[in-house]
Formats: structure tokens, sequence, C-alpha cells
């Protein structure tokens, strides 16, 4: 036994997990929770675009907002075991499910990103479209963290002990999600905001992940190990690489610029799937559920 | 099934009397199963006449090779699971031909000479059954008000509503709900809640035939249990413990609460199961934060720095 590192003692009933891992399909849900985020965040930053005098960049947000919120609802509604009752979340308003919550907050705000992505595209229905624009800001933030509620709202041991980082880390993600975006549609003479944004919210993302990770002790091995790793690093790797691009080179080239929106968006994407896959390993191995709650029970005795 | 779908005061987790708290006027006694495992033989009869009573699909004739338990756990298709744990540690049993006083062999846990610590192997074997939770998190979080309390203070599954989004699966701290193959929706133990409208106890008690399953009113089940891990501590089996019995627990106390001869995660339990809504005013703390910090950050790029140029 010499030369490997001491692991806890426990038993467990033939190695098998503790409680039942999530039946759900990482590029539905994990693909969702970018798309959403992307949503959320585009609708604020499109806002602040159109504020600040930068009709392009508003533009390019609210396109972006509309189409991934459309493809989020096909992502969730695929994911249902019956497809044909995802209108049965309406026939209750229950606050203690985060997901009755989501489906009511996704049916307001669609409509109101669609509305405003319409009156920017084609330029008709201003007032409609300004109204739209400001429900779809107000409501956009909380497209984007609600689904760190949702994940954190179960027994899944990587994400349930992280349940007080996790919205920080999708709020992150979901702004350089919508950075990137920014950076690909706009030109670079009205793309300082989604530049700073970048460097700001990959900043933020990588103090997210760091926190998260000490929170959740022997559980932060399922973000740092196998396919849940893999994506974790990739994603600080192209975060790091798409928002120095974006301050760099991507100040005057647009097709810098544009790269730079590609490896953001691809590192919003990575993260949501890297918190996916810690989630289900951490959920597939029982020493992640008994580990934690043995030394809970310990310290209250 | 007219039961109301959610607690009364939004999350419930202040209730010790959940039919009350989910709106249910003058609800009946709250009952439930004290599974008492010191005395399960591992016939599976609970197994099978669940099965039968239910409806309750095949899902698969696998060997194992986990001692005799080929149903593995808890799923939408197994709403009693008997689980079989092999142990190299001596079998306590009582020797009722010995006389009083004897043969305690110097062994400081057994207190009464009649009960004997022999060889070095034992079976544990414990028909696990859905919690039935004061706190339930499968209620809590299910979208649809498909989960909803009984009167008797029962958690049930709505076929007709599931929608199979999933959501209680992940949630339940217990590994007990679970999704069908083939049809997407979720399916549990119901207490047998059609038996119980006729004043008949569950299918898995009626046939078990040691009385390891015993249903009843809660309180009384918890005082029975009490008794018995008395008698067992004095009889010298130590082990013995009650595990979910304690209303003051992570998930206010389970409606099917078990006797055990060793640590719970040994027979898969959770050693300290919370119920996850418990956080979940935390979380929304968290993530009204986070949005108001996306806000911010967003609005500072735009008005901070260099100005748009034309």
């Amino acid at each position: 036994m010499t030369g490997t590192r001491s692991e806890p003692r426990f038993d467990s009933y033939y190695g098998r997990p503790i409680i039942n891992p999530p039946v759900w399909e990482a590029l539905d849900i994990a693909g969702y929770f970018f798309l959403g985020g992307l949503a959320g965040a585009s609708s604020v930053l499109g806002a602040g675009a159109q504020a600040t005098g930068r009709p392009a960049l508003a533009r390019t947000a609210k396109a972006g907002a509309l189409g991934a919120i459309g493809v989020s609802f096909v992502a969730l509604v695929h994911d249902l075991g019956r497809p044909a009752r995802f209108v049965n979340m309406l026939r209750v308003f229950k606050p203690s499910s985060p997901m009755n919550l989501g489906t009511w907050l996704l049916s307001a705000y669609a409509p109101a990103a669609g509305v405003a992505a319409a009156s920017a595209v084609f330029g008709r229905v201003p007032r409609a479209g300004a109204a739209a624009t400001a429900s779809a800001a107000v409501l956009g933030p909380a497209v984007a963290t609600y689904t760190a509620v949702l994940l954190a709202d179960t027994a899944v041991p990587a994400w349930h002990d992280g349940h007080r980082e996790l919205p920080y880390l999708f709020a992150a993600s979901a702004a350089a999600a919508a950075a990137g975006l920014g950076l690909i549609g706009a030109p670079t003479a009205q793309a300082a905001p989604a530049r700073r944004l970048a460097a700001l919210a990959t900043g933020a993302e990588l103090v997210a992940v760091e926190l998260l990770k000490h929170r959740v002790e022997e559980v932060a091995e399922t973000y740092e190990e196998d396919r849940a790793g893999r994506l974790m690093r990739a994603a600080q790797v192209l975060g790091i690489a798409g928002a120095g691009g974006a301050l760099t080179a991507g100040r005057h080239h647009r097709v810098a610029a544009a790269a730079s929106g590609v490896a953001l968006l691809a590192a919003s994407a990575a993260t949501r799937f890297g918190v996916f896959a810690a989630g289900m390993r951490s959920a597939e191995d029982p020493r992640y559920t008994v580990g934690p709650q043995r030394r809970r029970r310990e310290a209250r005795a | 099934m007219s039961g109301p779908e959610s607690s009364a005061d939004g999350l419930g987790l202040t209730s010790h009397d959940p039919a009350r708290a989910a709106g249910h006027e003058d609800p009946p006694p709250r009952v439930g199963f004290f599974t008492d495992t010191s005395i399960c033989i591992g016939c599976k009869a609970c197994e099978v006449a669940c099965k039968e009573w239910n409806s309750v699909p095949e899902d698969g004739l696998d060997l194992t090779g986990m001692s005799f338990d080929n149903t593995q756990t808890l799923g939408a298709d197994s709403w009693r699971h008997v689980a079989f744990i092999e142990q190299r540690k001596p079998m306590r049993f009582v020797d009722a031909l010995a006389p009083p006083g004897a043969g305690a062999g110097g062994d400081p846990d057994v207190a009464d000479g009649r009960v004997r610590a022999d060889g070095d192997f034992r079976w544990l074997m414990a028909s696990d059954v859905c919690k039935h939770c004061t706190h339930a998190a499968c209620l809590d979080v299910c979208p649809t008000g498909a989960l909803f309390r009984t009167e008797f203070g029962t958690v049930v599954v709505q076929e007709d509503v599931c929608n199979g989004c999933g959501y209680c699966v992940p949630a339940c701290p217990y590994g007990v709900i679970d999704k069908r193959e083939g049809d997407g929706r979720v399916f549990k133990c119901t207490l047998c809640y059609d038996r119980l409208g006729d004043g008949l106890e569950p299918a898995c008690a009626k046939a078990c035939p040691t009385q390891s399953i015993q249903f009843g009113e809660l309180d009384e089940l918890r005082e029975r249990a009490a008794a018995r891990v008395e008698v067992l501590h004095e009889a010298g089996v130590t082990d013995a413990r009650l595990y979910g019995e304690d209303p003051a627990d992570g998930v206010g106390g389970d409606g099917a609460f078990f006797l055990l001869l060793d640590e719970p995660e040994v027979y898969g339990l959770p050693p300290d199961p919370v119920v996850t809504t418990r956080d979940l005013p935390r979380m929304w703390r968290h993530a009204g934060l986070a949005a108001v910090g996306l806000v911010a950050g967003v609005a500072s790029v735009c008005l901070l720095g260099e100005r748009a140029r034309p």
C-alpha cells in the first residue's frame, strides 16, 4: 500500500450509487444551460448596447437571444419522457420547484426576446421593441441563473454541495457567451462592451470555479478528473484565450474578434457540460454521497 | 385523487404533520412501515407481492453475483428491494436451550448468557422501500404537481400528470424514484394507496412471513421500534439501531423507517440524508445576487471606458 494516497474508509452496497443519477441527456440539458445562459445574458447586453448607441451590437445580441431560447425550448421538450405533456408544468405555480418557476419564467421571457429581436432586425414597431427589450433585459438575468438553482436543488453532491457558488459560475459563464456572440456579430467599433465583458466574465468564472471546488471538498475531484476535468480545463483555456484575443488583436481585426468570440462561446459550453459531467460522476460513486454525510453526522455528534 | 399538490407554507419545512401541512383537513392518522431487518429472512415475498398487486413490470432477470440479490436496487420497476450483505462478522443468536447466565464466553457485548456470538460469518437481509419522507424532495421539486401528499401522509405519483421531466430522480436523497424505460414517466412505491383507501394493509406487509415489515400508524410504529431496539440491546445485539425514525433528521423523519444491524451505507442507505429544498431559499438568494451582478457587470462595460465610435 506504499505510495498510494490513503482513502477514507467506508462501506457501500456492492459499490452501487446511493442516489439515482439524473436521467437527463447531457446534450439536451447541459446544452440548454449553455443556450439559456447565452440568451439571458445577451438580452442584458442587447439592452445596454442599445442604450449606449451601439445598434449593431444590440441587433446581434437580441437576435442571438431569440435563436438561443428557441433552440432551448426544443431541447427541453425533447428531454421530457412524455414531450406531449410539456404544458403540464403550467397547470400549477409551485415555488418549491425551480423547474416549475423556470417554465413560467421562460414563458414570459421568450415572447419578450422574440419581439425585441424582431423589432431590432426589421426596424419596425420601435416602441414595442423598446418595451420588449426592457422586459427581456429584466427577465434575462433570471433565465441565466435559475438553472444553477435547478441543478443545485437535487441530492447530487457536486451540484448541491456547491449551491452557494453555482449561480455565480453560471452568471459568469452566461456573460462570457454573450460577449462571445457580440464579438462575432458586431463590428469592432461597437464591440467594446463585449470585449470588456469577455475579460470580466472570464475572470469571474475562474474565481467562481475555485471557490466552488474549495467548498465541495473531496467532491472537487469530480470537477478535476475524467471527462468533467477535461471539459473544465478546456473551458479555462478557451476562456482565457478568448478574452485575451478580444482585448488584443480583437480590438481592430474583425476576424480575430470573431475567433475570440467563438472561443468564448466554446468555453461557456464546456463549462456547462463540465458541471453536468461532474454531477453525474458524483452521483454514480457512493463515496461522494457517504463521505460528506458521515463527516456531517460525526461533527454533530 | 383530489389532494393538494404543494405544501401550504410553500416548502412546509417546519411541519411534522405532512398531510395537514399539504392542506388536508382533518386527515386520518399518518401511516407507514417499520421494517425490522433483524428478523428478515430474505424470502422476497414482499417484492413479489408488490409486483403482483401493483402490476409492476418485469425489469430484467439478471444473475448479479451480489449474494442472493438479483433485484439490485429500488427503481421504477422495483418498489421493494431485499438487500443481502455477507460479512466476516460473528452472528449473534439466542440459544433458547441454554440456562440463563451460561455461555457468555467472556464477550463483553453479550449481557444475557443465552445469546451466543458464533462463527465468523453473518448474513444481513433488509427489505428497502420508499421512505415517504416528512419533507419529500421528490414532491417539492416536481414541476407538474404529479407527485402529491395523500391524506395518509404518504407520497404518490399521479401517472396521468407526470410528464417525465425526471427532476424527482436526482432530488431523492435515497435513490428511490426512477424513470421507467420505454415509458418515460417515473414510478415508485405508493404505500398501496388503493389498499389504504379500503382499510387494507399494503401488499408487502401482508405477505411478509416474519413481520419484518410492519405496517401501522407511524406514532405507534415508532414506540414499537424503540422497544424492539431495547430488547435487542439487552440481548447483546449492540449494533442494532433505528434509521429514519427521528423527526429531527434532515428529512423530518421517514414514514417508512428501519431497524438496522450495521451502518446505513452498508445497506446502500445514505448516512445523513437531507431534503435538498431545505437549502432552496439560500440558493435563490445567491441566484438573485448573481443576477444583479450580471446586470451590474454588463451596465459597467457598456457605460465605462471608451465611448462608442461613430
